[in-house]
């Protein structure tokens, strides 16, 4: 079982060092004069944090799962 | 604070325990921990005020939040937030085994961001407090913009301590503490699709059940009741995509699902879908399902057949089998937008969503004239309000 689980971790290392150095030399295929749309508010995974810390504050109280419930998100991603 | 009758009364044991989750969530949203596409930008100046209602299965929950954000330089930003729960709670638990309570929670939460090139670095601290429960907590996390800023990483780490008492029980202290692990991916996709990926473990130590709540099990042709016993441990594991395309006509869907697992025997999917629609310039509504479901923690029973049947016991409904379902509606109206005085423009917000919970396996013991475990299922809806004004300066 050890072996199972270092067999596999070693993997995913070789994958991630794979993806990380292939990704070195990626060219950003949308550039920053084309995120207009991206950096719409309505693009926004959550516009107000306020409120959607509450909404997900609502459903932890009632419900079994928890986490990963994310946040806010959208804007260009240019400075 | 106001309890009637407090030493019976029992309540939600998931209102607890989110209080240390929901600040991770304050923290995904605030620090920008889960905000990779805005990560190599200090979050905007900004200051919410936000007055919130829950009303449902007997349950009254309102109060007031309020969240400001201050950058300093251009480095530094930092934030505050102030949150009250005032509860009155005539919930099913409470009907069937004790009297209603009323009590407050209150939250404050601060923190700093400090932005360096393409990372950004936060800190913050949280304490929510009332008359039995103590919940204080660090977190702290990193994200980093690569690849020509299309994608963004983020990692996370919060430490919780809880500090458990019982009213009416002067004698009873109990200690929780708990660890929050967590990786965000945020990709562009293309120039009018981003997505992103979270996952989130959670590892809690310590007592973990309410000290109030009670289980019944079977006796002599009726049933009677004896308290939770819940395990001292549970990690949880919990993985969601989220997507948001922008139509051609300016407008936008967004559509999410995640899943969850522990060590406790639930397993949860939630999926939600979403529209939003700006109209007239300055308006801006959302339409929003979503639908949730798990099943029932391993030790969960109804009713159990015999009193100590087994090592672990909970009829905590949080922990049953269950779906719930909901509607949503928002609506923004954008003011001062080119700017009024001391802010540069503001919003003034409604939100509105229904929630129906439908519980599969715990019934509804007001009702009389039953044998133990042929009562109805239980369900109820709740509404969900939300009025804010949010100012950018």
């Amino acid at each position: 079982m050890k072996n199972f689980y270092a067999n596999r971790i070693g993997l995913l290392t070789l994958g991630l060092t794979c993806l990380l150095l292939a990704a070195c030399s990626i060219e950003p295929w949308v550039k920053p004069y084309e995120r207009a749309n991206l950096a719409d508010p309505i693009m926004s995974f959550s516009r107000d944090p306020i409120s959607s810390s509450y909404i997900n504050h609502v459903y932890q109280a009632r419900e079994g799962a928890r986490g990963a419930e994310g946040g806010q998100g959208g804007g260009c991603g240019c400075n | 604070m106001g309890r009637v009758v407090a030493v019976a009364a029992t309540r939600p044991s998931f209102v607890k325990e989110a209080i240390n989750t929901r600040w991770g969530v304050i923290l995904a949203g605030v620090l920008g921990f889960c905000v990779p596409l805005m990560a190599a930008v200090l979050p905007e100046e900004r200051a919410d005020a936000l007055y919130h209602s829950y009303s449902g299965g007997g349950v009254t929950i309102n109060g007031p939040s309020i969240l400001a954000r201050k950058t300093l330089g251009k480095k530094v930003s930092v934030w505050g937030n102030y949150y009250v729960d005032s509860i009155t709670s005539a919930s099913i638990d409470v009907i069937t085994t004790a009297s209603q309570y009323t009590e407050e929670r209150t939250e404050y939460g601060f923190g700093v961001d400090y932005l360096q090139d393409t990372s950004t670095l936060s800190l913050a601290f949280s304490n929510s407090g009332e008359n039995d429960f103590v919940a204080d907590a660090v977190h702290f996390s990193i994200s980093q913009d690569m690849f020509g800023d299309l994608t963004t990483v983020s990692l996370g780490y919060s430490r919780g301590f809880d500090d458990i008492t019982a009213t009416g029980n002067d004698g009873f202290e109990r200690k929780a503490n708990r660890q929050n692990f967590k990786l965000g991916i945020s990709q562009i996709l293309t120039k009018s699709f981003l997505m992103e990926l979270n996952f989130e473990t959670i590892s809690d130590e310590g007592y973990l059940n309410n000290p109030y709540r009670s289980v019944r099990y079977l006796s002599g042709g009726s049933y009677a009741y004896q308290g939770e016993v819940y395990p001292n441990t549970r990690t949880s594991h919990a993985a969601a995509l989220r997507a948001v395309y922008y139509l051609p006509y300016r407008a936008a869907i967004k559509a999410e699902y995640r899943l969850f697992t522990d060590t406790w025997g639930i397993q949860a999917n939630t999926i939600e879908a979403g529209y939003v629609h700006p109209f007239a310039d300055d308006w801006i509504i959302e339409f929003t399902y979503r639908y949730y479901t798990q099943t029932g923690a391993n030790f969960y029973s109804d009713l159990f057949p015999n009193i100590n049947a087994q090592n672990y016991l909970a009829r905590d409904k949080e922990l049953s089998t269950f779906t719930d379902s909901t509607y949503g509606v928002s609506t923004s109206y954008l003011f001062a937008k080119k700017g009024w005085r001391f802010i540069d423009k503001g919003s003034a917000n409604i939100s509105y969503r229904r929630i129906l919970f439908d519980y599969k396996d715990f019934r509804d013991l007001r009702v009389q004239g039953y044998a133990p475990g042929t009562e109805p299922l239980y369900n109820f809806s709740a509404d969900v309000l939300q009025l804010y004004v949010s100012l950018w300066y």
